[in-house]
């Protein structure tokens, strides 16, 4: 059933231009700072090997490369969740799924795992950019791995938190921008903290993703951003519950 | 060989407040299987409330709901799947194409991978739209769209079809297909459709609720709404007309009125002898008579007497 929703939702979001210029876009800027990346590290390799211990290429180009990912797909997250019930509330369509012998929380399910799977295209997209470094040298695959569990994760909290807001909303265009304005807030927990261990920047989904991404897979990061993705599911699915009871 | 008495829906106390408004108050209804009830009412008389709330869509404040005896409150997904509805505005995603969209349709109702191509086609085929599969929702006419919200309604083949005012803005031939398809429907399926338009109750139902400020204010099977229409009025002219007083005096009709217009108005059962009475004492008094028309009180008058009188007791209240 789950499966049935992601996969409508996945078609539908191919629909609109919106999903495939905002690919191809994510594409041209992810190849750009790819590239960028690429360039710093062969200026700066000189230098760096004299150090005792030098950051390898798949440090600097990848964990950049990704971390960038993470910045930007705020955005595409923003655009693309914005419509995820907002838009069903608006054509009247939801009465179509909850007249249907579904629950609410397969729905919000559903439409989760469709965005995630639109989602996963712009990041394989990476995972392979950060792959063919392996034709002209040695990768660590390992720290590759950890970038993509990391930024998954990460994705799998913003889109989590984009459906919530959605629910609450009927107008697309608010639902983005509230979900685009709370990732910007959450993210200068991160930025803005000057002390790493300060409760604001342990509250910012992004220092864990940080601390993943450098290959440090431990489980209090690990469940802190499977636990706020599953909270946030269940208050969307909690909303959309009450929307039955009010009407 | 008659069906045992099978009762696919049935609603008890069912009211839905909003705030401190109600919309619908301690409403019962009850569906027998082959049956199509009609629900009538006024725009805000709360058919659609009433409708959601057997469809799961909206929780009611307090009553209880039971879909061929399965509580939809405390077993929704058992329940909801012998449900098809039909909102007023057709739930369709428009970027989808007709196929695509049933398909979906299908697997959101459990319909098994195997049957699913059949229970798609069939239901194109009862609602006409066995050459649009192809065709995206978005590019199809209001009329195809309401057909496609028909097929998704009735392709599970639900024991309840609830169809929200299923022929608002079509044109007449397609309400005409609309209707044929809605009776069709009751061979096997229970249906209750909502409307504001009479005829349309008289066309296609066995029987009628009229709602009006959340309650039901009329509830009898068309054959009773029929005979209660056949209350008739007879409009009598004449060339010399007698006083009212003198009227009633001579022919016993003693509800007689007399029009602006100048004719009398009698109410009359069918099956007296009142009008035998009328001629016989305007031949005898010489008043001429120049007009005896008999005047069905239609449903829009049943209706009329109904809604009205509610309000005028709200306006005195």
């Amino acid at each position: 059933m789950i499966a049935t929703l992601a996969w409508k939702e996945f078609r539908s979001l191919f629909a609109s231009p919106l999903a495939w210029v905002i690919l191809a876009v994510i594409q041209l800027v992810m190849a750009l700072v790819f590239f960028w990346y690429l360039s710093q590290y062969f200026e700066i390799m000189p230098r760096i090997q004299q150090l005792a211990n030098p950051p390898g290429v798949t440090e600097i180009v990848v964990g950049g490369s990704f971390y960038f990912a993470a910045i930007l797909l705020q955005v595409a997250v923003a655009l693309l969740s914005m419509r995820l019930l907002s838009d069903e509330y608006r054509n009247r369509t939801i009465s179509l799924l909850l007249s249907a012998p579904i629950s609410s929380a397969e729905i919000a399910l559903g439409k989760f795992c469709g965005l995630m799977l639109f989602l996963l295209i712009p990041v394989g997209l990476l995972t392979l950019m950060s792959a063919s470094l392996a034709l002209g040298g040695v990768v660590d695959w390992g720290l590759i791995g950890a970038n993509l569990l990391a930024l998954v994760l990460l994705l799998a909290v913003y889109s989590a938190l984009g459906l919530l807001i959605s629910s609450l909303t009927a107008h697309p265009l608010l639902a983005g921008f509230g979900t685009f304005m709370a990732l910007v807030l959450l993210m200068l927990l991160n930025i803005l903290a000057t002390d790493p261990n300060a409760t604001s920047n342990y509250l910012s989904p992004l220092s864990h993703f940080e601390i993943l991404a450098k290959g440090l897979i431990d489980t209090s990061n690990l469940s802190f951003l499977v636990i706020l993705t599953v909270t946030l599911l269940v208050l969307a699915s909690k909303i959309l519950d009450r929307r039955r009871m009010q009407g | 060989m008659p069906q045992p008495i099978d009762i696919t829906l049935a609603a008890h106390r069912l009211t839905r407040r909003y705030g401190t408004g109600l919309a619908v108050a301690e409403l019962d209804l009850e569906l027998k299987r082959g049956e199509v009830l009609g629900l009538l009412g006024p725009n805000g008389a709360g058919k659609s409330t009433t409708m959601q709330m057997l469809t799961g869509n909206l929780a009611p404040s307090s009553g209880s709901i039971a879909v061929c005896g399965i509580d939809l409150l405390e077993q929704p997904k058992r329940a909801k799947a012998r449900i098809g509805y039909l909102p007023e505005t057709p739930p369709l995603y428009r970027e989808l194409n007709v196929d695509e969209f049933l398909a979906f349709c299908a697997r959101l109702h459990r319909i098994p991978r195997t049957a699913l191509a059949q229970a798609v086609q069939q239901a194109k085929a009862r609602c006409g739209l066995a050459d649009m599969g192809r065709r995206l929702i978005a590019h199809l006419s209001k009329g195809y769209q309401q057909r496609v919200g028909i097929a998704q309604a009735i392709l599970h083949q639900p024991d309840v079809v609830i169809l929200d005012e299923p022929t608002v803005g079509l044109d007449p031939n397609q309400i005409r297909d609309i209707r044929a398809l809605i009776r069709e429907l009751s061979a096997n399926h229970s249906v209750i459709l909502s409307t504001h338009i009479l005829p349309e109750v008289e066309a296609v139902c066995d029987r009628v609720h009229i709602m009006h400020h959340g309650r039901i204010v009329f509830s009898d099977s068309i054959e009773g709404l029929r005979r209660s229409q056949q209350t008739e009025i007879l409009l009598l002219g004449f060339a010399r007309p007698p006083t009212l007083e003198s009227f009633i005096a001579m022919t016993g009709a003693s509800a007689a009125q007399r029009r602006d217009n100048g004719l009398f108005q009698v109410p009359c059962a069918p099956d007296s002898a009142l009008a035998q009475t009328i001629t016989q004492a305007a031949a005898r008094n010489d008043w001429g008579l120049t007009q005896m028309t008999p005047e069905h009180t239609s449903l829009e008058d049943v209706f009329a007497a109904l809604t009205r009188t509610e309000q005028n007791t709200e306006a005195a209240a």
